[in-house]
């Protein structure tokens, strides 16, 4: 008989509000405190600190308006979070600092979630839904220059971007983007054409989050169906089914690959948490501890590999944090 | 041999004058005759003369004075003698006791039965009977031998020693008849072995006959149980007791034969060994037939099914017997489907023959079916017909059980009636073998070996419930259009709480909801959906009573509807009229009220509430109580919510009883349903004691009872009666006086005059109840 599934190694309470996205910052060099960033429904980034489960920081920047995605620049210190209010804020947090050095307005009304990367250092791109219903506009960080804008055709009828995904397949190669789409399909952009390379009709509705694993090339997504759909991307840059797995239930909110590939984690909206191997997309636990929908879920970045966690928040104003196959 | 007869013939005549005499000669005479008796090779050498000189020998000495006969010589000479020349002596001694003490007697009796020397009397009659001696005078004896007990224990008067009791008297005698039989089969074998034709056995059988007349003419029970395990032991691998068993219950005189044939059904452990036991004694015996195939199956139904296995198992094990079975099986089918059987025969009755039928069928061969598929079919669809037109459960359910089982047997190839019964059973079990499967595709042991990540037990992941709707309108939309089965189902589950969560919304649409619950059916299987279902009607109706009631007592007499529909308006209308009449679910409903902010709105009710506490409080405290039990909970009060709406409950359904439909006949074929409808009047009756309308309605009920008092099903006439009795209840005696005074003395004279036509013992009881307090009614009148 397996193992029950385990308990959540503890949890963080105290956002007063559904949390919708969660950041780790555990691997830096200096000798901190391992960190937490999570952005909830109310407005607020509360900077959690992993050694004594308590808000170290309350960030105020968004206009009470829900915080939806938080991504730390560089450092703990530097940090990128997007809103509601239509803006995506740069904090400088060093030395207790707590204000807002930039912020760029992307006009944009939905719920689509930027995604950075670092292409050099001290220079990062950041991609995001544009205010045009169906575009997607990168732009480069720290300048803020527009680096294209990414149309499709006239008459493809994709809907809004739903999930944004940039990844180069190594340091100075040239970086891609594969953007989940509200009919269902996840799209792979040349950033410098700005031309759609490959399209692939995943999910027959709205594509609610994906994940890419450059090393594989193959990604994953979810969608409001009872569907995970695992795709694969060829040497001719073209996106290819590579196999589904039927849910339970419906609805994926947000899916994360772990850091070193082993596992996946989802966040569904039957209020679990599953937890897949990557390889064989074998099922390895369910993780029944919330009591709403959860909406994110993020691996954290320890050196060490036993050390790392999963957190999860959810729609019932906690975060879970899991320890769960740490030491493969 | 003609020397020894010669010393024998001399020696009695010597004896019988040294009786005569008296005196010491007489021990020396009767030492010299046992002596003689021995020589001469024992009482069956004997001759007809001997015997008769012996005869009077032993009557002689039952007549010899106390010092004639020393002790234990003569004894010895009734316990050595020709046993039925002793018996008959001593029996004739026993009746008139001379010299000889009744004691005395008593003890010789009772050394002869310990001795054995009843199967040698038994051996010696058969004996006789192979010498053609008188059949009479041997018959005589032997039931003289099975009177034994009786005799003794007339003339003793309860003092009898233990063994003429006759459960100790009876099984000696059984085994005293196996040694008999084992002595005849002895006799049968040395004739075979001695090359004799095995059929030249003649003289032998007939000796068995008269060795079974004891066995069975007196109490068999006893007899039986000895005999019937030991035949059954001695016949299982020996033809020739096989045999001597079969002649022995062929032989069996006819008023006998039930007995013995029913003693060996019960007894026999199994049918292999009673067809061992009986042979074809049901072809050859024309009462044994009647017995076995009449009257244990048709007549009587006392019997256990292992009775019943034991008996048409036996018919079923020989090519000459089955044509019995098959014959025995219509008989019983028609029976079983006779509507007059159904209606007037006891269930327990029925359940014997429904048994006795799934028996025969289990025993019946393809070919045998095949012969007589269409009778088969005949008797099933009438017997259907007439099981489900039933109004006991039990019985609409045997019908099923019975029908499904022919029908599975007779079409073996074609379509098989199937009730929804089973259907169900089968559906849930399907189901679950489904959830199974779905269980194993998740199972994680399926991947394994390819990766070295152990899984955590997953078995808890199973969908999530879906939530049900939370306004009675969005409940509205699920039952009429979803095609969402998990949503419709939460919302049947849901239903009831809502109605009765939300009475103002109810009443919005009140009637739209019950009409949509009326036709509401069962899409998925849910657990308890006819009671989550009666619920919410119960719930709605209760809470919209009069547009809802009319809705409802409308349609019970509208087209097209289904008889359930139409018990379930019945059910409904009844239980929502308990739930208004109850003074607790009032308090209820009032708190749930409560919560309606409009109520809390009202200034009044609270001040209202203080000044009655203030009261209460002065009351107390100026009240000095000297009793000294508990102080009663005071019941609360309210006003009774079935007053202003019980004659939308109660008047509609009276009203057009007497109207067939195309559809729907109450004073015709759905006298079921007209059963319930006046159940559920006397019901209403009931519940609106204390209400204004009740003599009204009392007066249209008892109009109601006496246009269907002489209705033939008696589910309909009991109904009747509860109905008058709990008009009796409800109504105020002034009013039944004043108002009802024609009606109630016209009910009177029915109930009493017709007392032969409540046939059933309740019925009586109930009817001598209303008539006394019909009684009494009258005599408070003429009193007052």
């Amino acid at each position: 008989m397996a193992l029950p599934p385990p308990d959540p190694q503890f949890v963080l309470r105290g956002t007063s509000a559904a949390v919708h996205t969660l950041h780790f910052s555990c691997g830096g060099q200096e000798p901190g405190v391992p960190t937490l960033f999570s952005g909830s429904e109310n407005g607020f980034i509360h900077v959690w600190n992993l050694k004594t489960h308590r808000v170290d920081t309350e960030l105020d920047g968004h206009g009470r308006k829900s915080v939806y995605c938080v991504e730390t620049i560089g450092s703990k210190n530097r940090l990128l979070s997007q809103g509601r209010d239509q803006r995506i804020c740069l904090w400088d947090l060093a030395e207790g600092r707590t204000s807002v050095t930039d912020s760029v307005f992307t006009e944009n009304v939905g719920f689509c979630r930027c995604s950075l990367l670092k292409v050099a250092e001290g220079r990062w791109l950041v991609a995001m839904a544009a205010k045009a219903l169906e575009e997607v506009q990168v732009l480069e960080l720290p300048s803020k220059t527009s680096v294209c804008t990414l149309k499709p055709e006239v008459g493809a009828k994709l809907g809004m971007p739903m999930c944004l995904k940039l990844w180069q397949l190594n340091c100075g190669s040239q970086p891609l983007l594969l953007a989940g789409y509200e009919d269902g399909s996840v799209v792979l952009w040349n950033l410098s054409m700005g031309k759609v390379l490959s399209q692939l009709v995943c999910h027959q509705e709205p594509v609610m989050s994906l994940d890419f694993d450059s090393e594989k090339a193959k990604g994953i997504s979810g969608s409001s169906e009872k569907v995970l759909s695992i795709w694969s991307l060829n040497e001719q840059q073209n996106l290819q089914v590579y196999k589904t797995h039927k849910l339970v239930n419906a609805g994926i909110a947000d899916i994360t690959i772990r850091p070193d590939k082993k596992i996946l984690a989802t966040a569904g909206w039957d209020h679990r948490i599953r937890i897949f191997g990557w390889k064989k997309l074998k099922p390895l636990a369910v993780l029944d501890y919330h009591t709403a929908t959860v909406h994110c879920v993020s691996f954290s970045d320890h050196k060490n590999p036993s050390e790392r966690l999963l957190a999860a928040g959810s729609k019932d104003h906690r975060i879970s944090i899991w320890s769960i196959y740490t030491q493969t | 041999l003609g020397a020894m007869a010669a010393a024998l013939e001399r020696a009695l005549r010597e004896a019988a004058a040294a009786l005569e005499r008296g005196g010491d000669g007489a021990a020396a005479a009767l030492g010299a005759v046992r002596a003689a008796l021995a020589a001469a090779g024992g009482p069956a050498a004997f001759g007809e003369r001997e015997r008769a000189l012996f005869g009077a020998f032993l009557r002689s000495l039952a007549r010899a004075p106390r010092a004639a006969r020393p002790e234990g010589v003569w004894q010895g000479c009734f316990l050595e003698g020709p046993p039925g020349l002793a018996l008959c002596v001593l029996l004739e001694a026993l009746a008139s006791p001379g010299s000889v003490r009744l004691g005395e007697v008593i003890e010789v009796l009772e050394q002869f039965l310990q001795e054995g020397r009843i199967s040698a009397l038994m051996w010696e009659v058969c004996q006789q009977q192979a010498q053609a001696g008188s059949p009479e005078l041997q018959e005589a004896l032997l039931n003289k031998i099975v009177c034994l007990p009786d005799h003794v224990s007339n003339k003793l008067q309860g003092k009898n020693p233990a063994v003429f009791f006759p459960q100790n008297y009876f099984p000696l005698l059984g085994g005293a008849v196996i040694q008999v039989l084992q002595k005849i089969s002895d006799s049968l074998r040395g004739k075979i072995a001695g090359g004799l034709c095995y059929r030249d056995g003649s003289s032998s059988e007939v000796s068995v006959h008269l060795v079974c007349l004891p066995i069975f003419s007196s109490t068999s029970e006893e007899i039986l149980s000895v005999l019937v395990p030991r035949l059954t032991d001695l016949t299982k691998s020996d033809c020739i007791w096989q045999r001597i068993c079969w002649r022995l219950v062929e032989c069996v005189p006819d008023r006998w034969m039930e007995a013995v044939v029913l003693g060996f059904v019960q007894r026999a452990p199994g049918a292999d060994v009673l067809s061992r036991l009986l042979g074809n004694l049901v072809v050859k015996n024309k009462k044994a037939q009647f017995v076995v195939t009449q009257k244990v199956l048709l007549l009587q139904y006392c019997h256990t099914t292992a009775v019943l296995q034991n008996l048409l198992g036996y018919l079923s094990l020989d090519s000459l017997r089955r044509a019995l079975l098959i014959k025995v099986l219509q008989e019983l089918l028609e029976t079983w489907g006779s509507s007059s059987a159904v209606k007037h025969s006891p269930p327990e009755q029925q359940q014997y023959i429904s048994k006795a039928i799934l028996i025969c069928l289990s025993h019946l061969k393809e070919p045998e079916i095949e012969s007589c598929r269409q009778e088969l079919l005949t008797s099933m669809m009438e017997g259907v017909k007439c099981h489900l037109d039933s109004n006991l459960p039990q019985i609409r359910r045997l019908g099923m059980i019975v029908a499904e089982s022919i029908s599975s047997k007779i079409n073996t190839d074609g379509p098989v009636l199937k009730f929804q019964v089973k259907v169900i059973m089968k559906f849930v079990w399907c189901a679950g073998l489904r959830g199974n499967k779905s269980f194993k595709s998740d199972d994680p042991g399926h991947y394994s070996n390819d990766d070295d990540l152990i899984p955590y037990d997953m078995s808890e992941d199973k969908e999530l419930k879906i939530k049900a709707p939370v306004y009675i309108r969005d409940c509205i939309e699920v039952l009429t259009g979803s095609e969402d089965v998990d949503k419709w189902e939460a919302t049947v589950k849901t239903l009831e709480s809502l109605v009765r969560k939300n009475p103002a919304a109810t009443r919005e649409v009140s009637v739209e909801l019950a009409k949509i619950l009326l036709h509401l059916e069962e899409k998925t299987c849910i657990e308890g959906f006819v009671e989550l279902r009666q619920r919410a009607q119960v719930a709605v109706l209760s809470t919209d009573p009069i547009p809802v009631a009319k809705y409802l007592t409308s349609q019970f007499y509208s087209l097209n509807y289904s008889l359930r529909q139409r018990m379930d308006i019945l059910d409904v209308l009844v239980l929502a009229a308990q739930e208004l009449s109850y003074p607790k679910s009032h308090r209820k409903t009032k708190h749930s009220g409560a919560q309606n902010p409009c109520i809390q709105l009202l200034p009044g009710s609270d001040s209202s509430k203080d000044w009655r506490r203030i009261v209460d409080e002065r009351i107390k405290s100026k009240t000095r109580r000297f009793a000294t039990g508990q102080s009663q909970a005071e019941l609360a009060s309210g006003p009774n919510e079935f007053n202003s709406v019980v004659g939308h409950f109660f008047f509609p359904l009276i009203q057009h009883f007497d109207r067939p439909l195309t559809t729907f006949d109450l004073l015709g074929e759905d006298h079921f349903v007209l059963g319930r409808l006046v159940h559920t009047l006397a019901i209403l009756m009931y519940l609106a004691v204390n209400t204004v309308a009740v003599t009204a309605m009392g007066k249209a009920l008892l109009e109601f009872v006496w246009a269907l008092r002489f209705h033939t099903d008696s589910y309909v006439r009991q109904g009747l009666l509860s109905c008058i009795s709990s008009m009796l209840l409800s109504v105020p005696t002034e009013r039944l006086l004043q108002d009802m005074t024609e009606e109630l003395l016209e009910t009177q004279s029915w109930l009493g005059g017709k007392m032969w036509w409540w046939c059933m013992p309740v019925f009586f009881l109930l009817v001598m109840q209303f008539l006394c307090s019909i009684s009494l009614i009258v005599i408070v009148a003429v009193m007052s």
